[in-house]
């Protein structure tokens, strides 16, 4: 049969052809939809969200040990979180087929950096597969388990935004069942002590030459050839490209298993080939092989080191050439991505916003866009986790030096899940000052809405115990004083908390809670808030002096013009933010 | 082998494009072509530019579509249009929905929103420009605008009539929507 799938739902599909039987995953952009696409073969694979990508990775080797073919996914920097168990699961090998599927961002569409997790896979020493579209995405991952059993050895799904979220036509195949042993203990495989580790490393080389063997001639690598002018080596959606400006007027070597190398392979192919051309994304991984094996060739002479790549790029690069195109001097203002409207971040950074000598250390997530103006709120975003801990250090490093600036930390309550809680215990632990605050949106925001530890659901669609963030701040050794909740659109009970824990010289936890506007709302959402979207506001022009305060809120529900600022129906949710702010009472809250 | 042609859906995120794509997609899949598409999801969603790429030929390999190559851009907002400009082959028609959705620096007063996009683009390129907003609220519900540049869409791709395009709505919209689907296609198809 054949249907239309993006990259990351024949990824799924192909964990479940290729016998998987166990699944974790934070989500991420690009990878998030992998194990979103799990629950749908819930009756032979089970799967679920974990609170990071370390604790997924973890899970998943776990299931692997007990003999069961598993999987884990994350996006690339999710993949630094999991470094410390895959480099150490190098060494021991499987016992059940196992597969980290790591998504890289080219171009950096929805991330805080660029990095290409290719040099991962040789570093750390894992087979990696690169399929260059939907159809070997379902194929290479199918066929991954029992590969990483054949070489004892990890793989590493290296997929990228462009692969991930293009749909194209796949053939659906058929499940295989992986037969899963009893348990017996293999102390002297998994238990990485030196005695073991030491000869365990010797081993993997071993492994790795047998891997080396067989991607001289496997079906993850292909040549074609066509005009021997041009050779070109790619792997990943790069060949799409490579394919669509050479056409037939060039050969390739298509690459897909790309660690280790099949050198053999490639240097027969240049020996047939005029002049040979590197065609990949980001950093030039088969470039420095090729050059390795004495090979002249062109690559990133010529093609950016960063970016996302596509067909302009590639044609521009080899060709000279750019196409004819339209144009016109008529300029475009740029659209950035904004809270939405409703988003019960903007109660709270509005309070932040208006308030001097503070410092914002920020994180990943939706509220991240807290920087933005009118409100300028953020003020760092490195990555998961770090708000609390970078506030703790900002504040101890501030007080050191004799400065009176508060240090104030937004982090989301799956972000705090995920590595916040151990920044949290730092800054109780050491005395730290700053103000944490945990934007309890009861769901993971900014990759679509996943269940989290703390919203009482699982991916599966169980019911599961929620965490207690008060509790579990109470019990790290916040004092019980010093935490608050409250409803972030209510201004002026967000600011009676801000003054009150500001005012304090020990650890702080303020709680906004809050539902995501976009949020399908479960039964406890509508019990816990029962005016969710119920209101809207309007404003009553006869009253309003056009003075732009509501504007300054950064609401996109308010259109504002010279003349006048209206409300848009359509997309009011009934915050009430602006009504708060509005000097003349102009703005009214109706029924929807 | 038939040329592949390039179609681009451009707008603001939340305004539809990912749905019409996919009703796309699946119809050029039934009627025998090779597809592609390609979309970006994440932050850009909220609120930002968005795009949707579609590719349908005997055989694609690319999933995106470059400079000077789309056949037929579909722009649900007309600044975004503007912006897209330079991916329209030459020759090759922009329908365009009139109307528009103020950036975050209009709304702040930082920039002023570009008065006559449509006008100056018709003085430069094949353009068909409707109110299709107006229309799917006719229809019933604002929201199916979407749809409507669908249907005015796959008129001005051409050779797609064959393709049963209600059976696709049906499959990929909820029940109580189809009719007010059906109606916005049409809507659009017969502009």
């Amino acid at each position: 049969m054949k249907v239309i799938m993006s990259g990351n739902e024949a990824t799924a599909r192909g964990a479940y052809e290729g016998g998987a039987r166990f699944a974790s995953a934070y989500p991420g952009t690009p990878s998030t939809e992998i194990l979103e696409n799990m629950p749908q073969y819930g009756d032979s694979v089970y799967s679920e969200w974990a609170p990071n990508e370390k604790v997924a990775t973890e899970a998943a080797i776990g299931a692997s040990i007990a003999g069961v073919r598993s999987f884990c996914a994350m996006k690339h920097v999710g993949m630094n979180v999991a470094a410390d168990p895959i480099f150490t699961f190098a060494y021991t090998g499987v016992t059940g087929g196992f597969v980290m599927v790591v998504a890289d961002d080219p171009g950096q569409h929805s991330s805080q950096n660029e990095q290409d997790n290719r040099n991962t896979a040789k570093s750390a020493r894992l087979l990696m597969l690169e399929p260059a579209d939907s159809q070997e995405s379902k194929d290479f991952m199918k066929k991954a388990f029992a590969l990483s059993e054949k070489f004892d050895m990890p793989v590493l799904f290296h997929v990228t935004t462009r692969t991930c979220h293009s749909k194209g036509i796949v053939e659906l195949g058929d499940r295989e069942e992986a037969a899963v042993p009893d348990y017996e203990p293999k102390i002297k495989k998994y238990v990485t002590a030196p005695a073991n580790a030491k000869v365990l490393r010797a081993t993997l080389e071993d492994r790795i030459a047998a891997a080396k063997e067989f991607s001289n001639n496997c079906e993850f690598n292909r040549v074609e050839m066509h005009d021997t002018k041009i050779g070109v080596i790619t792997s990943g959606v790069s060949y799409q490209y490579a394919r669509e400006i050479f056409e037939d007027g060039a050969s390739y070597l298509k690459l897909g298993l790309t660690f280790p190398m099949p050198d053999d392979l490639i240097k027969d192919f240049c020996s047939k080939v005029d002049k040979v051309y590197i065609v990949e994304e980001m950093d030039p991984y088969i470039e420095e092989h090729v050059k390795m094996l004495g090979i002249d060739c062109i690559g990133k002479d010529v093609i950016p080191k960063y970016d996302e790549l596509n067909t302009d790029i590639v044609r521009k690069a080899f060709l000279g050439v750019e196409p004819d195109t339209y144009k016109s001097d008529m300029a475009t203002v740029v659209r950035p991505p904004a809270l939405c409207a409703g988003c019960p971040h903007r109660g709270l950074f509005y309070c932040l916003s208006k308030r001097k000598g503070i410092m914002i250390t920020g994180d990943i997530g939706c509220y991240t866009l807290g920087m933005a103006p009118p409100l300028n709120a953020v003020h760092t975003t490195i990555c998961m986790g770090a708000s609390i801990s970078q506030g703790h250090g900002a504040s101890i490093a501030l007080k050191d030096a004799g400065k009176d600036t508060k240090v104030v930390s937004v982090i989301g309550d799956s972000t705090f899940f995920h590595t916040g809680v151990n920044s949290l215990m730092d800054a109780v632990y050491n005395s730290g000052s700053n103000l944490s605050i945990i934007l309890d949106n009861r769901i993971t925001g900014m990759t679509g809405h996943q269940q989290n530890p703390g919203t009482g659901f699982t991916l599966m669609g169980k019911e599961a115990p929620e965490v207690d963030i008060p509790a579990l701040c109470k019990s790290i050794g916040v004092k019980d004083e010093n935490i608050i909740t409250v409803n972030p659109n209510n201004l002026e009970e967000t600011n009676a908390a801000l003054d009150k824990l500001l005012a304090k010289d020990e650890p702080t936890v303020l709680i906004t809670r809050w539902p995501c506007v976009l949020k399908k709302f479960s039964q406890q959402d509508l019990d816990e808030f029962p005016t969710l979207h119920k209101t809207q506001c309007v404003i009553d022009q006869d009253k309003c002096k056009n003075c732009k305060m509501c504007v300054k809120t950064g609401c996109p529900a308010l259109i504002s013009t010279k003349d006048n600022v209206v409300v848009d129906y359509t997309s009011c949710n009934g915050c009430t933010v602006c009504r708060q702010v509005c000097p003349f009472d102009a703005i009214e809250e109706v029924t929807r | 082998m038939s040329e592949v042609k390039n179609i681009l859906l451009v707008g603001v995120g939340g305004q539809g494009t990912i749905l019409a794509s996919k009703i796309l997609t699946s119809g050029l899949m039934k009627a025998g072509y090779d597809v592609k598409m390609s979309e970006i999801h994440g932050m850009s969603q909220r609120g930002g530019s968005v795009s949707t790429q579609v590719r349908y030929g005997d055989k694609v390999y690319s999933p995106i579509v470059g400079k000077g190559s789309a056949d037929v851009i579909v722009a649900f907002e007309e600044m975004e249009a503007l912006r897209w400009l330079d991916h329209l082959k030459i020759g090759g028609t922009m329908v365009i929905n009139d109307f528009r959705i103020q950036p975050v620096p209009v709304n702040l007063g930082n920039a002023e929103y570009p008065e006559g996009i449509i006008e100056h683009l018709k003085g430069i390129c094949d353009v068909h420009a409707f109110k299709a907003a107006e229309i799917a609220t006719e229809l019933g519900n604002p929201k199916a605008m979407n749809i409507v540049l669908l249907g005015a869409l796959v008129k001005s791709m051409g050779g797609l009539d064959d393709i049963d395009w209600d059976a696709e709505i049906e499959a990929n919209v909820k029940p109580k929507f189809v009719d007010l689907n059906k109606k916005a296609f049409h809507a659009g198809y017969d502009l």
